[in-house]
This record gives C-alpha cells, sequence and structure tokens, in this order.
C-alpha cells in the first residue's frame, strides 16, 4: 500500500530541473507525478516513477542528492468534496499531514492524492478502515 | 582648537625621531626584562636591547604575530604583573580564542590621550556633546571612545550599539553634536531619519568619527550628505592599543599616525622586506609607551600605505590611507572581527554539512550582510520542507553563537562549492573598499 517516491535536493539555479528531467529522459524513465516545494534558496523536487531503482541509481550516479521515502497514494473521486472526504479521515485519527500533491488518475472522475504523514502505517490503516482505495507501487508505476 | 597637545603633534622629524629612538630603548628594556617570548627573540637573534642604536638597526628584529599572542595566551605577552593591568579587552581570534589584551593605569591614561586628539582633530571640543553607538564591552571601541572624550572635557552619553530606537531618541533629544559609530550603522542611521522624515536642521549633529571597520570615500559622502556633518576616519587595533593610533583631521586626506607612541612601517606582506614610502604593504606597528604589552613589530595585517608629505592641519606625523584590504582571510562584518576558520570550526562539529562552505559578504544599504553557503551532507536531506527549516535555523544559531554576527544560511548541493588545490576561495567579500 505503500508508494517508493524520489526527492531531490535542488539548488535555485537556472536549469537545474530540465537537467534532472533531461537525465530521466535519456535513461527512459516516464514520471508518473511530480511535486516541487521551494524557498528562495533550494527546492525539493519529489518524482514517482514508472522505474524507481533506475531513476535512484542514475541520479545518483549523475551526483545529485537525493533520498528515498514512502508515500499513500489513494484514489479519490473527482468530484467536489472528494479531497475533505479523506482528510477528514486523517484529521479524525490526529494524523497530520507534512505534504500532499495530487493528478488526475487514468479512469475519468477519479484523482489520485499523494500523501506523506509520519504515521504511514496508522494512516493506511484508517483509511483503509474507511474504504479509500489506495493504490499499490506496481499500480501506478505501470500506470 | 586644532590640536589636543599642539606640542607633542607638530614637533620637528629630527626631534620625533629622537623620541622614538628613547622611548624605543625603553621598550626593548621592558620586554627584554618581563616577557619571556621577548627574551627567547633576543637569545634567537644573539643581540641584547643596547644593540639597537638606530632605527635601521631595530627593523632587523623578528615580526610579532597574531599568532604569537595566541601561543602565549592569555597572559604570556603581559611584561606588567597582573596587579598593575587595571582592564582587559578582548579580540577574536583565527582559531576562536581570542586575544587578550591588558593596560595598566599609565596605558589607560595614554589611550585616553590619543583618542583625545583623534577626536580634537575631528573638531570635537569640551562644548560637545557625543554619542557613542559602539558596543561597550570586549571591544575596544566603546570604552576606548568614552574614556577620550572625558578627557577633553565633551559631555559623552554611552548609548552603547544597539536599539535604534533609542539612538534616534538620543540624537534628537539630547543635543547630540558628535556621532561616533561603525561608518555602515552612520549610513543606516541617516536612512532611518529620512525614512521617518525627521529634518536634518532639526537636529544639532555636526560631526562624525567613525571607525572599526573599512569604508569608502562614496559612504563618507553619503554619511555627510544624510547626517550634514564633517565625518572623520580613524584606525586603530585592539593589540596594538584600540582606536585612536591613528587619525584625520578636518582635511581628511589620510589618518595622522600618533608617532611619539608608535612606529609604522610598511612591509611586503610575503618577504617582509621594507617597502619605500607610498607604496602599498602591511603596515607593522611597534608601541613605544604602552607597559601592559608592549609589542615590538606587530604585522597587524592591514594593507595601506604612508606619506609624509605636510598635512595643511601642521601635524607632522605620517598619515597612513585607508586600509584596502588585508594580508589575511579576516572579516569586518558590522565593526565585528570574523575569520572564516570559525565558521569551520562549527560546521566541521556538524553532521548535517560537509566542511566545505564559502562566505559571501555584501553591503545592502548600509549593513553589512554576511551569507554562508555550506553543503548538505546527504545523509541528513529529508523531503520535508520543514525539516530543512529546522536545519538551517539550528546552523544560524550555531553559527551565531560562535561568531557573534547573524548570518543568511544557504545550504547548497553536496560537491558543488568550489575546492581548489591551494587555499580554497572561501571568501567572496562584494563591498567596496576604495
Amino acid at each position: 500500500m505503500q508508494v517508493r517516491q524520489i526527492s531531490v535536493f535542488m539548488e535555485n539555479r537556472a536549469g537545474r530541473l530540465m537537467e534532472i528531467t533531461g537525465i530521466l529522459a535519456q535513461a527512459g524513465i516516464n514520471l508518473r507525478a511530480l511535486s516541487l516545494a521551494d524557498t528562495s534558496d533550494f527546492g525539493i523536487l519529489r518524482i514517482i516513477v514508472d522505474k524507481p531503482d533506475k531513476a535512484v541509481d542514475i541520479l545518483r550516479r549523475s551526483g545529485f542528492t537525493i533520498r528515498e521515502n514512502v508515500v499513500i497514494a489513494a484514489v479519490i473521486e473527482d468530484r467536489p468534496g472528494g479531497l475533505y472526504e479523506i482528510l477528514k479521515v486523517l484529521a479524525d485519527a490526529g494524523i497530520s499531514i507534512e505534504y500532499m500533491y495530487g493528478f488526475l488518475g487514468k479512469h475519468e472522475h477519479e484523482a489520485v492524492m499523494i500523501i506523506r504523514v509520519e504515521e504511514m502505517e496508522c494512516a493506511i490503516e484508517v483509511l483503509l478502515e474507511a474504504n479509500v482505495t489506495l493504490l499499490k507501487g506496481e499500480q501506478i508505476y505501470t500506470m | 582648537m586644532l590640536y589636543w597637545n599642539q606640542a607633542e603633534e607638530t614637533r620637528s622629524r629630527d626631534e620625533l625621531q629622537q623620541i622614538q629612538l628613547q622611548r624605543l630603548q625603553k621598550t626593548l628594556q621592558l620586554v627584554y626584562e618581563n616577557v619571556p617570548f621577548y627574551q627567547e627573540r633576543f637569545k634567537a637573534v644573539g643581540a641584547e636591547p643596547q644593540d639597537f642604536k638606530s632605527l635601521e638597526d631595530f627593523f632587523k628584529f623578528p615580526f610579532t604575530t597574531k599568532a604569537d599572542m595566541q601561543s602565549t595566551y592569555p597572559y604570556g605577552m603581559f611584561a606588567a604583573p597582573m596587579e598593575e593591568i587595571v582592564r582587559l579587552h578582548a579580540s577574536s581570534g583565527t582559531t576562536g580564542r581570542p586575544t587578550v589584551v591588558g593596560y595598566t593605569r599609565n596605558d589607560l591614561d595614554t589611550w585616553s590621550d590619543l583618542v583625545a586628539r583623534l577626536l580634537t582633530a575631528a573638531g570635537v571640543t569640551k562644548k560637545d556633546i557625543v554619542q557613542v553607538a559602539f558596543g561597550y564591552g570586549l571591544f575596544t571601541g566603546g570604552f576606548g571612545l568614552h574614556y577620550g572624550i572625558e578627557r577633553v572635557g565633551a559631555t559623552v552619553i554611552p548609548v552603547s550599539s544597539g536599539n535604534t530606537d533609542r539612538q534616534l531618541q538620543v540624537m534628537c533629544e539630547f543635543g547630540v553634536t558628535v556621532l561616533v559609530s561603525t561608518p555602515s550603522y552612520a549610513v543606516y542611521l541617516g536612512e532611518i531619519l529620512e525614512e521617518k522624515k525627521i529634518p536634518l536642521d532639526s537636529l544639532k549633529l555636526r560631526v562624525g568619527c567613525f571607525g572599526a571597520e573599512p569604508w569608502t570615500e562614496a559612504m563618507r559622502g553619503e554619511i555627510e550628505r544624510r547626517l550634514g556633518i564633517i565625518a572623520t576616519d580613524n584606525y586603530g587595533l585592539s593589540e596594538v592599543m584600540g582606536p585612536g593610533v591613528s587619525f584625520e583631521c578636518v582635511h581628511k586626506n589620510g589618518m595622522h599616525i600618533s608617532e611619539d607612541h608608535f612606529i609604522a612601517e610598511i612591509i611586503d606582506p610575503d618577504t617582509g622586506a621594507p617597502l619605500p614610502m607610498g607604496e602599498y604593504g602591511e603596515l607593522v606597528l611597534t608601541t613605544l609607551t604602552k607597559e601592559g604589552i608592549p609589542l615590538l613589530r606587530y604585522r597587524t595585517r592591514d594593507i595601506t600605505k604612508l606619506t609624509a608629505e605636510p598635512c595643511p592641519c601642521g601635524r607632522t606625523f605620517v598619515r597612513m590611507s585607508k586600509p584596502r584590504g588585508r594580508t589575511d582571510d579576516m572579516l569586518i562584518i558590522r565593526g565585528v572581527n570574523i575569520f572564516p576558520s570559525q565558521v569551520e570550526a562549527v560546521l566541521v562539529e556538524m553532521e548535517e554539512t560537509e566542511p566545505h562552505f564559502q562566505l559571501i559578504v555584501r553591503r545592502e544599504g548600509a549593513l553589512d550582510t554576511l551569507e554562508i553557503r555550506a553543503e548538505l551532507n546527504e545523509a541528513y536531506f529529508s523531503d520535508e520542507m520543514r525539516v530543512m527549516h529546522q536545519l538551517e535555523e539550528k546552523i544560524k544559531t550555531k553559527i551565531r553563537n560562535a561568531i557573534g554576527v547573524s548570518a543568511k544560511i544557504t545550504l547548497v548541493e553536496p560537491k558543488t562549492l568550489e575546492r581548489t588545490t591551494g587555499k580554497a576561495k572561501r571568501v567572496i567579500d562584494l563591498r567596496e573598499y576604495l
């Protein structure tokens, strides 16, 4: 129920993001989801890709500072209130969100939210109990 | 009043040299009898104090360096017993060890007189009300100026540094006529006055005596315009005395070195060879009247040049130009001495950063700012912004505790800062000095 995410530490300088995407493209790695958190000095690029092992290897070898961890991919209905419902489940369980980002799913009327919390196991448990569909890693990588 | 002590400040060069030689011999005798460090030095060159019969002879004596003062930390260079020392000051050191300096009662008396010369040369008299915005503490600026102002007989207001609102209140309401501060703080005060729309003619300010950091002629122009004053420069360093070693007169054409108390030389910083008058090199100072810590041929690490051209003010002392750099990598930021090695010591100790860093100094408006670019250790990279900010704050706090100045911390990717085989380019100083 957990999805592998790669985070890359990036200085804010022109062309840095382009370099990363170029490296991934050359290795034939496809991006599934992406988010960029930034300050005036540096950014944290978070990506989910179709070939995580290969991506980790190629980024490391290219000298990037990366960190691998896992996130939750929750399917929500693409309608008003869809996000609210799963956030309520987490809030009721007293779980706070470190960060999240979303993208539209393959199926119509469906979106996927990538969620990172500190208490991953606990979050997965309450979401499943509330009948939220969580995607397995493979499901996202091959989407 | 033009001079604090006309007779002493306008002696003929012959008479001045005679006095230098007499006082030098006394100083040599003093350290020979009381300072083991110098006894070793005399032994090493196979000489005794009476062997130095001329200044030329003396200019062969080995230099004294900051490292020597640190190796004898804290009191090893003292020529007077502690019961004769009535005050200590200290300045930051390259290894984190400060340099401790001690003053006898006579030293404080001399120092007050030298500062009185500085003030009088700038036009300060006993009718003036002087606001001291230098920090009072181990730094020699605050107390050094303070007692010189009292010596002149002017009214001293020891506001100390910081608290700009109170500085402005004092300046506006106490009828302040003279400001003593770092030049960058003077520019800053000028900007705030403008911001608050306080008209210059509501102030009584007329003179500023600025020092403790390098500044440019452009800054002088700005200070004079913004504050409506005459701004003069003065120079000193705690090892040698503190402020009052040299000072500008109202002609603002170089700082007169009080040569009856110090011998000044300019040397090639690489070879140690003397350089002719007018050439830029490292300033070397010998104290002639100090009792607490007499220093022989002390390398100041400041790059300047001397001129013996007569000054319209009538003082016969040689003048030094504004220092235009340093031979070491010391930075002066907001009047505080900072060595890159102090920053390195903090970063080496922290696992979260690599010991590779770069210091970038800028002058933003009037204030000097320090940015420290440090390489992040990959093991501590987090995908959570909150954690990264905590890390920056942690470094910031440690740096502030170590160097006494707040710096902006910029984390950079590992292995991206320039590594050179020799001395790493660790300091980028974007301030203008000339």
